[in-house]
């Protein structure tokens, strides 16, 4: 079977995997690399479940050709705190009941750090699109959004 | 906005009732899981790594119902990376039903079908390879020779004469409580003489709901590895631990002591997850190849193959008097199983226990099938059993409201239920508060009600004459009208004569079983007709050839009984509302 | 067995490629080619990509602009030059869908997706292939579905006058659904009155299509309510829309007036 290398940046360490032809990259970060934080939803686009920022942009890792990521940088939530330190959006999930099963959580989580990292104090309109395409079958919206515009108050508070 | 989803607590209703001293209601507290969601490192049951996982995926019916002419796994077998394919015949015991676990039902499910298929998706064969990819392209090269049967896609239709069987087991297309009973039956009071009443006005509605998929984020799924002890270790997402270790313990034909199950981190179940058939599926595949197994669906088969929701159909009709008490309820209700048990036959006592409604109503009589049809199998969702009921009598309610002319809310409270009043299940009311609920939601909602409705409470005017039993038609045996003789019907190994046609009469009243002499024939009788009391609907075509006139296509029966696993000797049977009641 | 990748420098090559297999695919932005390899389609067992610059580019020509097929829905929504055709972008998939999605993929991109091609289509949209002919996004989309796809490299638009170009995507869900229906008008203006409309609808047939009828009826009215009468009366004329889970054919068809009402009176601007 053919594998081809593939290097990139993982929460900012450098990554070497050999990948199998047209792996995902939510398949080559969790059973080849072990960073377990990423779900699988339904590998079609549908459900934000896979979430992980590429370059900073949101990216379905499910339906991310592992190739493409060459060179690039990937950031998922084992990447989110800051040493021991959590960020802000994990602490304010944590403080709003932003969770329920805790499987859509790591996407909302990169959904909602995509948006911070270029909004840093969005709008409810801003919060609601941000995650419009992450689906939380618990049915939590209103907390995830209480706890996103939460958690960038908090973060300018930290900046401040 | 999320201002306005905050929970009130009206500590003001029925406050003498309780002592306000709780330390968590009302307070926020976290999560004891929350810090592993946020760090994504709950552990739900793919996150486990096992060196050298192989990789399962089922060969699926296309066909809503098809005879299995053969199965070729030969091409499949030789392909890169397939290491086993499995079969019905590697199953030990490849029949089950998932309440067997509490007594409660047939045998009526193979893991994998043998001889035939009784729905789109259900599962003949299940790859196993080295990579996904590699058991998807296996998959795709499995071919089976189907001979495609009649199939029925609606529960009166499966009730017709000459439908399609869906499942050996069940051969008139219902489950059989108790092996007798084609139904589950409510009665109290007499409804057909209050529906004669002059002085009533007869409100009729028929409901029905479609099955709704629990759609769980994280899809149902099991990996399952060899211990090094002859034990095996199943992480699982299911969300019912101990039926998927007794199910598979019994399909496996194994002690459950030999199987580790760890679960308990579930990614959304919302009751799908109550009756996988990941694990035994998984577990077998450990055995059989000696390495880590995973078996996960993908979404599509999540939506597909998932049991959903059953979809139900509800008849109602009422006598209301000009005021507007309803002094009658009738019900009559389908439960579409699907084509396998699974929860349904429960689903369907706890709707029968749930009837009439939150309301006092002094005459009601139910009648509710569990039916199976080629659809996907049903099974538990949040509230199953109840909320399909609840949105019909809800619709209902409303209906009669505009009959009457009375208010829709002012209806609800006139008629609900208020503490001390008799159940038709006959049971006395206790902590009733629809009445409190109707009045908070209409000063919410800024919906006026009159003075005497908002001074209405559940804590007075019941009990006393609400609370009798009112005297329930029965035959000279102490039977309610179409209750079969007491000796149940013989099991059936063959399908049976078609069904009797159905009446075309409005009776609440099946015509046969009633009459029939309570001492037993001789010979064992025919299967009474399951008479749906209204005409059913005919088949939209009559099929071509019909199933009865097959030769007899006889059910997987496991060689030996079933002796091992978590089924106990003398296990008690499931009581029920009309079953034998246990005490 | 298993699948390989062959990733290229330029389009051309990729292009050359492409033409001469029977069993590849070409990935853009991967939201469509992933989806049918994460599924196990068995039709291909190549994947072609090129990361050819030129497919990210989007550049003036004249009164037209060109946006290159590798161009996505976010880059759409942050470009000046593109200003017009946001909403459209907007309306494709949530952040992480169109972070990926590109121009040339919801070309191709099946029922009910293609919600940019069907604006792209109102707008006078040309497809430059690979070996630079062009074809008018109608014939494109005809040609949909037989053989091997050609590899479009860019697509030209018309740059629509300020106000003229309206876009609607009609769904159940809010703020992402898949489409009911969207619809897309360009419609130019001569003293007031409309010269030279074109009306596209998505997810009302098996691909983006203009409504000729629609088209004609505006022609030389002005944007009122008695204006665009004949036009809403005209709106589902000779469709056969799709059925599937979000919409019967006849639900489509019925709103369609509705929502095209809405779109022909909503205030410039």
């Amino acid at each position: 079977m053919a594998r081809t290398p593939v290097e990139f940046r993982l929460n900012g360490a450098e990554k070497a995997v050999f990948v199998e032809g047209g792996a995902n990259l939510l398949d080559v970060l969790r059973r080849g690399l072990g960073d377990m934080t990423p779900k699988y939803g339904c590998g079609q686009g549908t459900c934000g479940t896979c979430t992980v920022l590429v370059d900073g942009r949101p990216q379905l890792a499910c339906l991310t050709l592992a190739e493409t990521v060459a060179g690039r940088e990937v950031r998922t939530v084992a990447g989110l705190p800051d040493g021991a330190e959590l960020h802000p959006l994990q602490d304010a999930f944590m403080e709003n009941f932003a969770a329920q099963c805790g499987y859509c959580t790591p996407g909302m989580l990169m959904a909602a750090a995509a948006l911070l990292e270029r909004r840093p104090d969005p709008s409810r309109e801003e919060v609601v699109e941000a995650i419009s395409g992450n689906i939380c079958r618990c049915t939590g919206y209103e907390p995830i959004i209480a706890a996103i515009l939460d958690a960038a108050q908090r973060r300018r508070r930290r900046a401040s | 906005m999320s201002s306005q989803t905050r929970v009130e607590l009206r500590k003001d209703l029925f406050a003498d009732e309780r002592d306000d001293n709780l330390n968590e209601i009302g307070r926020p507290t976290a999560r004891q899981d929350i810090l592993g969601h946020v760090t994504g490192r709950s552990p739900f049951f793919d996150d486990h790594q096992f060196d050298g996982l192989l990789h399962m995926r089922c060969v699926r019916s296309p066909h809503h119902h098809a005879r299995i002419r053969r199965i070729d796994i030969a091409a499949a077998e030789r392909m890169p990376g397939v290491r086993r394919i499995i079969l019905g015949r590697d199953v030990p015991h490849n029949l089950n039903t998932l309440l067997s676990l509490i007594d409660f039902g047939r045998d009526d499910e193979p893991l994998l079908a043998t001889g035939k298929v009784s729905y789109v998706g259900e599962a003949v064969a299940a790859v196993i390879a080295e990579t996904e990819r590699q058991a998807r392209d296996a998959v795709a090269a499995v071919r089976v020779d189907w001979e495609v049967l009649p199939h029925v896609l609606d529960p009166e239709e499966a009730l017709a004469p000459g439908a399609p069987i869906v499942n050996e087991t069940w051969p008139r297309n219902v489950f059989e409580y108790h092996d007798k009973y084609t139904h589950q039956k409510l009665r109290f009071g007499d409804v057909e003489r209050a529906f004669a009443r002059p002085d009533v006005e007869i409100v009729e509605g028929r409901y029905q709901m479609s099955p709704i998929e629990q759609a769980p984020t994280e899809t149902c799924g099991a990996i399952a590895a060899p211990e090094t002890n002859g034990r095996y270790v199943c992480h699982t997402s299911t969300q019912a631990l101990f039926f998927s270790l007794g199910t598979t313990a019994k399909l496996l034909d194994m002690p459950s002591s030999r199987l580790h199950f760890i679960g308990g981190t579930v990614g959304g179940g919302f009751g799908g997850k109550v009756d996988s058939l990941h694990e035994p599926l998984a577990v077998l595949g450990a055995i059989l190849t000696g390495a880590p197994v995973k078996y996960i669906w993908d979404r599509a088969e999540e939506m597909q193959v998932g049991a959903p929701r059953g979809a139900e159909r509800w008849y109602l009709k009422d006598a209301v008097t000009r005021d507007g008490r309803i002094v009658a309820r009738r019900f009559r209700g389908y439960f579409d199983c699907g084509a396998y048990t699974r929860l349904s036959s429960y689903a369907v006592q706890k709707a029968t226990g749930h009837l009439p409604g939150p309301y006092t109503i002094e005459n009601v009589s139910s009648d509710v099938y569990c039916v199976f049809t080629n659809r996907t199998p049903a099974t538990a969702m949040r509230g199953f059993g109840i909320t399909g009921v609840d949105f019909a009598i809800e619709c209902h309610m409303d209906k009669v409201a505009e009959r009457v002319g009375l208010d829709p809310i002012e209806l609800r409270i006139l008629n609900a239920y208020r503490d001390g009043d008799m159940k038709a299940h006959r049971r006395l009311a206790k902590n009733t508060a629809l009445i409190e609920c109707c009045q908070v939601a209409a000063e919410k909602a800024g919906w006026p009600i009159r003075p005497e409705f908002a001074a209405m409470s559940s804590l007075t005017g019941g009990g006393g004459d609400r609370a009798a039993i009112p005297e329930t038609v029965t035959d000279e045996e102490g039977r309610v009208d179409g209750t079969p003789a007491a000796r149940p019907a013989p099991r059936p190994a063959a399908p049976a004569p078609a069904p009797a046609p159905a009446t075309a009469s409005t009776s609440a009243r099946p015509a046969a079983p009633a009459t029939r002499p309570a001492a037993p024939p001789a010979t064992p009788p025919a299967a009474p007709p399951v008479a749906p009391p209204v005409s059913a609907p005919a088949p939209a075509a009559a099929p071509a050839e019909r199933p009865q006139e097959r030769p007899a296509q006889k059910p997987y029966q496991p060689q030996e009984p079933f002796t091992r696993g978590v089924k106990k000797p003398g296990a008690h049977r499931f009581s029920s509302l009309s079953g034998t009641r246990r005490r | 067995m298993g699948l390989t990748v062959e990733t290229y420098a330029s389009a051309a090559e990729a292009a050359r490629a492409l033409a001469a297999a029977q069993d590849a695919r070409y990935l853009g932005g991967g939201t469509l080619v992933m989806r049918a390899v994460n599924y196990g389609d068995q039709s291909f067992r190549r994947i072609l990509r090129a990361t050819d610059p030129a497919l990210g580019r989007i550049a003036a020509q004249g009164g037209r602009i060109s946006v290159g097929a590798g161009v996505t829905m976010a880059e759409i929504t942050e470009s000046r030059e593109l200003g017009f055709l946001a909403p459209a972008a907007r309306a494709v998939g949530g952040p992480a869908i169109r972070s990926m999605a590109t121009v040339g993929g919801n070309l191709f991109a099946a029922h009910p997706y293609g919600d940019l091609a069907a604006a792209l289509l109102a707008l006078d949209g040309r497809a430059v292939l690979a070996d630079g002919r062009e074809q008018a996004l109608d014939e494109l989309f005809a040609a949909r579905g037989r053989g091997q796809q050609p590899l479009v490299t860019a697509v030209t638009i018309a740059r629509p006058e300020r106000g003229a170009f309206r876009f609607r995507k009609v769904s159940r869900v809010k703020p992402k659904g898949v489409s009911v229906m969207s619809i897309a008008a360009w419609l130019p203006r001569s003293g007031g009155r409309i010269a030279g409309a074109r009306v596209a609808y998505g997810a009302m047939g098996p691909t983006p299509r203009r409504v000729p009828r629609v088209e004609q009826a505006l022609e030389g009215r002005t944007l009122d309510a008695a204006g665009v009468q004949a036009a809403v009366a005209a709106a589902a004329e000779g469709l056969d829309p799709p059925e599937d889970a979000i919409a019967s054919a006849w639900y489509r068809r019925a709103v369609a007036p509705v929502h095209l009402r809405r779109l022909l009176l909503e205030e410039d601007g």
